[in-house]
């Protein structure tokens, strides 16, 4: 082969646009029609937890973005290399590496919010979004779309735990990242009036029956039903 | 007897499912048949009860603080906690490894049965979370042993005791965007709605 032809075949294929129509959809797919949560039935393990409050929500949904998108593109790069068998323990190991990272900043620079958080920012290892998307994509995709697609499934779960701890924390303690809305509202009204919270909210029943109500909202307005 | 309230305290009131929400994803996935959900039960306490006491001897020997000072006086100020997950997690997929061929060898019909899911406790949180806890709370090895069985028995009865209302739900008009997923939130928030009853009881 000439480097004439070398050239040509070189500037035949150009390279796709760094965020061609299909990278968008690996972002935009798992924010409503293939959500993580709500349709995958993953990631629900160690979240709900933190979800009282929006602020170690928010912390805790910027740690499992960074983790699931950093170990889809870790594992990515590796992926021919990995022998199958042993798969998991690598995967394992990246992550916890990667846990281990988020963990030492936050004691570094957050240290109430790593008391608060405490076991679960662990737990993120054992987030089966990170596991999942690890398996059903990262081990067969290129490294930079790898990371997109870990990317949109964090976006995706971030949404629907803020959403889980804006209800919880509305209701429960009566205010929105600390700032007392329900104390606020009822002084609109006079000394008398005083808006109730509700003490289930905090505990973790009331978790489970918010996402339960998110769930079924989210499945009628995209139409998906399991059987 | 402290032991006893702490085996009664893991199992009802602290929980792994309706207090931590740890192994929720086993625990919505495999609760469609009452016979499944006893078998990955089973095996989550047989995995609990044995990695947490485990990892009880890793922490205290090696990762905490001055663990190893069994070596040499002078590493006494070594703090090795920061490899806590990554040590905790190999020890945990190991020993699921083990059971995994265990199970396959002994009894291929539940291993048929609980195919996917015996691989993945490797990831449920409720093993990892219960180390975890155990490295936390400062348990003594007795007291690890017996809050990792009684967690694992916890998990158990919930799991069970859920599979055991959806094989009834069957058979009940559900709307549609609540089919699966949505009915079974609802159903562990009523279940821990009862479970909370519990934590009155002072032990």
């Amino acid at each position: 082969m000439s480097t004439e032809t070398i050239e040509k075949s070189l500037v035949a294929k150009p390279a796709e646009p760094i965020l061609s129509k299909r990278r968008k959809k690996l972002i935009t797919d798992p924010l409503i029609d293939d959500n993580p949560v709500t349709v995958q039935v993953l990631g629900i393990c160690s979240a709900l937890a933190v979800t009282t409050q929006m602020q170690p929500t928010l912390v805790m949904a910027i740690s499992v973005i960074f983790v699931v998108a950093l170990s889809n593109f870790a594992i990515s790069l590796m992926r021919n290399t990995i022998p199958s068998r042993v798969r998991i323990i690598v995967q394992l190991a990246v992550v916890a590496t990667l846990v281990t990272i988020v963990s030492e900043i936050l004691k570094a620079f957050a240290y109430d919010m790593y008391k608060e958080l405490s076991v679960f920012i662990g737990l993120i290892i054992t987030n089966c979004i990170v596991m999942g998307r690890l398996e059903a994509f990262a081990m067969g995709n290129k490294p930079y779309d790898s990371m997109l697609d870990g990317l949109g499934s964090a976006l995706g779960y971030s949404w629907i735990i803020l959403t889980v701890a804006f209800f919880r924390e509305l209701w429960g303690s009566g205010s929105v990242f600390g700032v007392p809305v329900f104390e606020y509202v009822s002084s609109l009204f006079g000394p008398d009036f005083k808006l109730a919270t509700n003490g289930l909210m905090v505990t973790p029943v009331g978790a489970f029956i918010i996402l339960g109500l998110i769930v079924w909202v989210q499945r009628t307005k995209t139409g998906y039903a399991e059987h | 007897m402290e032991l006893f309230s702490l085996g009664i305290r893991s199992i009802f009131i602290d929980n792994m499912i309706f207090a931590y929400f740890m192994g929720m994803c086993s625990f919505l996935a495999v609760s469609k048949k009452v016979s499944t959900a006893v078998g990955l039960g089973a095996a989550v306490v047989f995995v609990l009860g044995v990695t947490v006491p485990f990892n009880w001897i890793l922490n205290e020997f090696v990762l905490k603080e001055g663990a190893l000072t069994w070596i040499s006086a002078s590493m006494a100020t070594i703090d090795l906690s920061f490899l806590r997950f990554i040590m905790f997690i190999a020890i945990i997929a190991g020993i699921v490894q083990l059971v995994e061929m265990v199970v396959e060898k002994f009894s291929p019909a539940l291993y048929g049965q609980l195919g996917i899911f015996l691989p993945l406790i490797a990831v449920n949180c409720a093993i990892l979370g219960g180390c975890l806890f155990m490295a936390q709370r400062d348990y003594t090895l007795a007291e690890s042993a017996v809050f990792g069985f009684g967690s694992g028995f916890g998990f158990m009865l919930a799991i069970v005791l859920l599979a055991a209302i959806r094989e009834r739900l069957k058979y009940s008009m559900v709307p549609n965007g609540l089919k699966g997923l949505g009915i079974t939130m609802l159903l562990t928030g009523l279940m821990g709605i009862a479970f909370m009853s519990f934590m009155g009881i002072d032990l």
